[in-house]
């Protein structure tokens, strides 16, 4: 078992790496497209400052606050689109083409397969954003330190790169049904991101419940970035909620999971 | 025991119907209809260790079906399918780590990698055993001639070489099972010489049993000892290449006078419907010399002969008879 | 008679394929919808923004609450008229080299794309044009929403207006789309420039915070730019904050812009054929 884990570790690295070596062949589409990345994903901070311009505050929110959850769900983000590649052009790269009949015809999962298909580098141009928006906003709240807290940190990038990573399964799985690009699954991913960028409490409580216990959204953003301010959360949550809030985006992720393995069955019954 | 068993397969389809034009468009927003499509009707045949198979019908008949079914992609929806002992479909894994499949029209190597860390990767997707893959690779590089090629991204090699490179591949792992779909489509004449004798030694010398789909009827007549040929979702041929060439022999007849054929006789004829004439063509499907002397013996013949058609023709003519 | 159809006989060409891009539309109804809850979600949660926004609001700002209402709903029901993407299949056709056979085509280049380019935008923008506003102007109310719902227009000359505007933000919108459609010819920074218009274009159109509120000294250099004309300002001639009486110049101002797009994406256009001439030998 641990062997088989180790193997299949093996695996996906391997193919990491030839996926890098291969968009390393095109350098200059590479320093392009990152430095893309860096602008487009950059635009949406610059919107966030000239709404605080305008405004001054968000109720009882500061900027340096939106920043720190904006930084975090921005790298969070980032690093799940880069992974999650395979998934993200599942649709049209595999369903549609018929490409997916060549994963089921290899001894390995199609999990596994798909998750080393590409390493998207060059969104790194994303996560510098996020990065340099997060170090602003740690630098300007002035956080009390201590290793809980780092902790925390750690563990909500984790869940988080998880639950994002999700939304991609679940979009996969959704073109098995419908070939044709679902956006409906951008309102989760970059719909994610923009929500997740304001804090949770602006919310009505549609939004609020369905982003806490069905997409759990707030759980990797919302509920630890209070824990770390260290103040009362106005929903009212505890702070023993706050710390384990990020479990939730490690269970989304095996729900999604679950999920992509109907989505295969469906597909070998009905056929492409 | 049989290493590839297939019995009463079936496989049935939901295709949504489109209505034409622009209201035909919009009305299908709202109300889809859907039909039923039987691509597989009850398909079943055996195939022993080391056999080399062709497997053909026109377009749409069920071949892709069937072979996806059995490399386990597509899970039928009635019969039973054993392939070594296991259910294709119930244990992929287990099943695809031993066969090899090639699609002519797709690649199974990466399009911007060098065909050597193709094969590298594959290795380690199949847990090939690093010596062991070794000897396989070179073996495989000096059987297709591969050299020259290993370090070219696959998307600059030319069709004839990506195939040969494909073939490669899928052997990485020693499949003793190999599934080719339509492997020598869009070749030249080198490449499918080359494609071919190669497929011929893979299962002379090391016994891989081989299922081969194709519509060049070259290839059937240089590799196969066995034909299956399949329309409509039903195998209608089940048998050798000769049994085809004796299926279907034509034999034309020069006689005397306008001959007054018996009922049996008039049945034979090749276009049934046209007027009578001195010279009249038969389609024979067996027994061609109790025919030959049942015809000398009962009208007066000046000339016969008895054509040796072209497989590709053989069936073709088939074809168009089985629409 | 006979010089109309003539007229006919030239415009067939482009008119039929306006004809297949509905057709081919309206065969994805899961996208149709998907497209339309999509941006029902995207107008809410910006709604819930600018509520929490303008309640901390010192002093008023450049533009009422109702104003933003109409920016936001108008906004999402007209995204997809946003020139921020290609047309997959151009695209194609440029990518495999099929462009070749469109050469051969006794047609105008720049017109044939141009007219596809037009489908493109307006085909899925007329799709969702309809639900979206029920759902903004009618449906909302009913749910005691009223607070959130779409606006009635400024006036009624205003609603002329707007629906004028909106003829030149499809022309200016699908001429900016032909540039992106036109830099496909240079692999590289072609694909670089086409990266770059997601981000940007979504700021300067006013679709991601109404142009108004942006800060007082960038509002100069946000009234000259083309991308304004694609969103900015057939929104606010609705709610009235570009007053009937100056709505004209603007639309005229929008021509001027779709006029100076094309004949730089002409003038590129023959750029580009020179080099697929040059690659193709």
């Amino acid at each position: 078992m641990a062997d088989s884990i180790a193997n299949d570790f093996a695996l996906y690295l391997k193919m990491v790496s030839q996926s890098i070596r291969s968009q390393l062949q095109y350098r200059l589409s590479f320093l392009l497209m990152s430095i893309g990345n860096f602008v487009t994903s950059g635009v949406e901070a610059f919107g966030v400052w000239a709404l605080f311009d305008r405004f001054g505050t968000l109720g009882q929110w500061s900027l340096p606050q939106i920043a720190f959850l904006y930084g975090l769900v921005n790298c969070v983000f980032a690093v799940a689109e880069g992974l999650a590649r395979g998934f993200d052009i599942f649709g049209s790269e595999f369903v549609k083409t018929g490409n997916f009949d060549r994963l089921l015809l290899r001894p390995r999962s199609t999990v596994l397969q798909l998750a080393g298909h590409e390493f998207q580098i060059h969104r790194i141009g994303r996560f510098v954003q996020g990065a340099v928006v997060f170090g602003w906003a740690v630098w300007m709240l002035g956080i009390d330190w201590h290793a809980g807290k780092v902790l925390l940190l750690v563990f909500t990038f984790v869940a988080g790169v998880a639950f994002f990573y999700a939304l991609f399964i679940i979009q996969a799985t959704f073109s098995f049904w419908a070939t044709e690009s679902l956006e409906i699954m951008n309102t989760l991913t970059y719909g994610g991101v923009e929500t997740a960028q304001y804090p949770l409490a602006i919310y009505r409580k549609v939004f609020r419940r369905f982003f806490t216990y069905i997409v759990p959204l707030g759980c990797i953003t919302y509920f630890p970035a209070i824990a770390v301010f260290g103040i009362d959360d106005p929903l009212g949550s505890s702070r023993l909620f706050q710390y384990m809030a990020p479990c939730a985006g490690l269970g989304f992720f095996a729900a999604a999971i679950f999920l992509w393995r109907f989505g295969i069955r469906h597909y070998t019954s009905t056929g492409s | 025991m049989a290493q590839i068993l297939v019995e009463n397969l079936e496989k049935r389809y939901r295709i949504a119907e489109r209505k034409p034009g622009l209201w035909g468009a919009v009305s299908g927003l709202v109300n889809r209809v859907y039909r039923d499509v039987d691509a597989l009707h009850g398909v079943s045949f055996s195939i022993e260790p080391g056999e080399l198979v062709g497997y053909i019908g026109p377009n749409g008949a069920g071949k892709s079906t069937t072979i996806k079914i059995l490399s386990g992609i597509l899970v039928p929806s009635g019969g039973h399918c054993i392939i070594n002992n296991r259910i294709p479909w119930k244990d992929r894994v287990a099943h695809v780590a031993g066969i090899g499949v090639v699609f002519g029209q797709r690649t199974q190597l990466w399009w911007d990698l060098p065909v050597i860390e193709s094969f590298d990767l594959l290795k380690d997707i199949y847990r090939v055993l690093p010596l062991a893959y070794r000897t396989i690779r070179d073996e495989l590089i000096t059987l297709l001639d591969l050299e020259a090629l290993l370090d070219t991204p696959v998307r600059q090699l030319s069709l004839g070489q990506r195939m040969r490179c494909d073939l490669a591949a899928s052997l990485i792992h020693q499949p003793d099972i190999l599934f080719l779909d339509e492997p020598t489509i869009g070749l030249d004449a080198v490449a499918k010489l080359s494609l071919r004798h190669f497929v011929k030694r893979q299962n002379r010398e090391r016994g891989t049993t081989v299922l081969l789909t194709t519509h060049d009827m070259d290839d059937i007549e240089f590799l196969c000892d066995r034909l299956m040929l399949i329309n409509h979702g039903t195998l209608l041929m089940d048998g050798t290449v000769n049994d085809l060439r004796s299926s279907a022999r034509r034999v034309v007849v020069d006689f005397e006078v306008v001959p007054a054929l018996s009922p049996e006789h008039l049945a034979l004829r090749l276009d049934p419907g046209a007027p009578l004439t001195e010279r009249v063509e038969f389609q024979v499907s067996s027994q061609v010399p109790a025919f030959v002397s049942a015809i000398t013996a009962g009208y007066p013949v000046r000339d016969l002969t008895v054509e040796h058609q072209p497989i590709e023709e053989i069936v073709a003519d088939l074809y168009r008879r089985l629409k | 008679m006979n010089a109309s159809a003539g007229l006919m006989l030239r415009l067939a060409p482009y008119l039929s394929v306006v004809a297949i891009r509905f057709k081919i539309l309206l065969q994805y109804r899961a996208a149709a919808l998907a497209g339309f809850g999509t941006q029902l979600f995207w107008g809410l949660i910006k709604i819930m923004v600018f509520v929490a926004f303008y309640a901390s609001a010192t002093s008023p700002p450049p533009m009422s609450f109702a104003q933003v209402l109409v920016y936001i709903w108008l906004g999402q029901a007209l995204l997809a008229l946003l020139p921020w993407n290609v047309d997959s299949e151009i695209a194609t056709h440029i990518r495999t080299g099929g462009v070749a056979y469109e050469l051969l085509r006794p047609l105008d280049l720049y017109g044939f794309w141009y007219a596809r380019t037009i489908a493109f935008r307006s085909a899925p923008t007329l799709l969702r044009l309809g639900p979206m506003l029920a759902f903004a102007y009618l449906f909302l109310p009913l749910i005691g929403l009223s607070e959130w719902a779409l606006p009635d227009p400024a006036g009624g000359l205003s609603l002329l207006l707007f629906v004028c505007s909106l003829g030149a933000t499809l022309l200016l919108a699908s001429a900016i789309t032909m540039i992106m459609h036109i830099a496909l010819l240079w692999t590289v920074s072609g694909d670089g420039f086409n990266r770059l218009m997601p981000g940007i274009v979504p700021v300067l159109s006013g679709l991601t915070i109404p142009l108004p509120l942006f800060p007082d000294w960038m509002q100069t250099f946000l009234y000259w730019q083309p991308f304004r004309g694609v969103a900015d300002v057939p929104l606010r001639i609705y709610s009235g904050h570009i007053a009937a009486t100056e709505a004209g110049f603007e639309i005229l101002l929008q021509l001027a812009w779709t006029a100076i797009i094309i004949a730089f994406g002409y003038w590129l256009l023959i750029r580009g054929r020179r080099k697929l001439v040059v690659q193709g030998g």
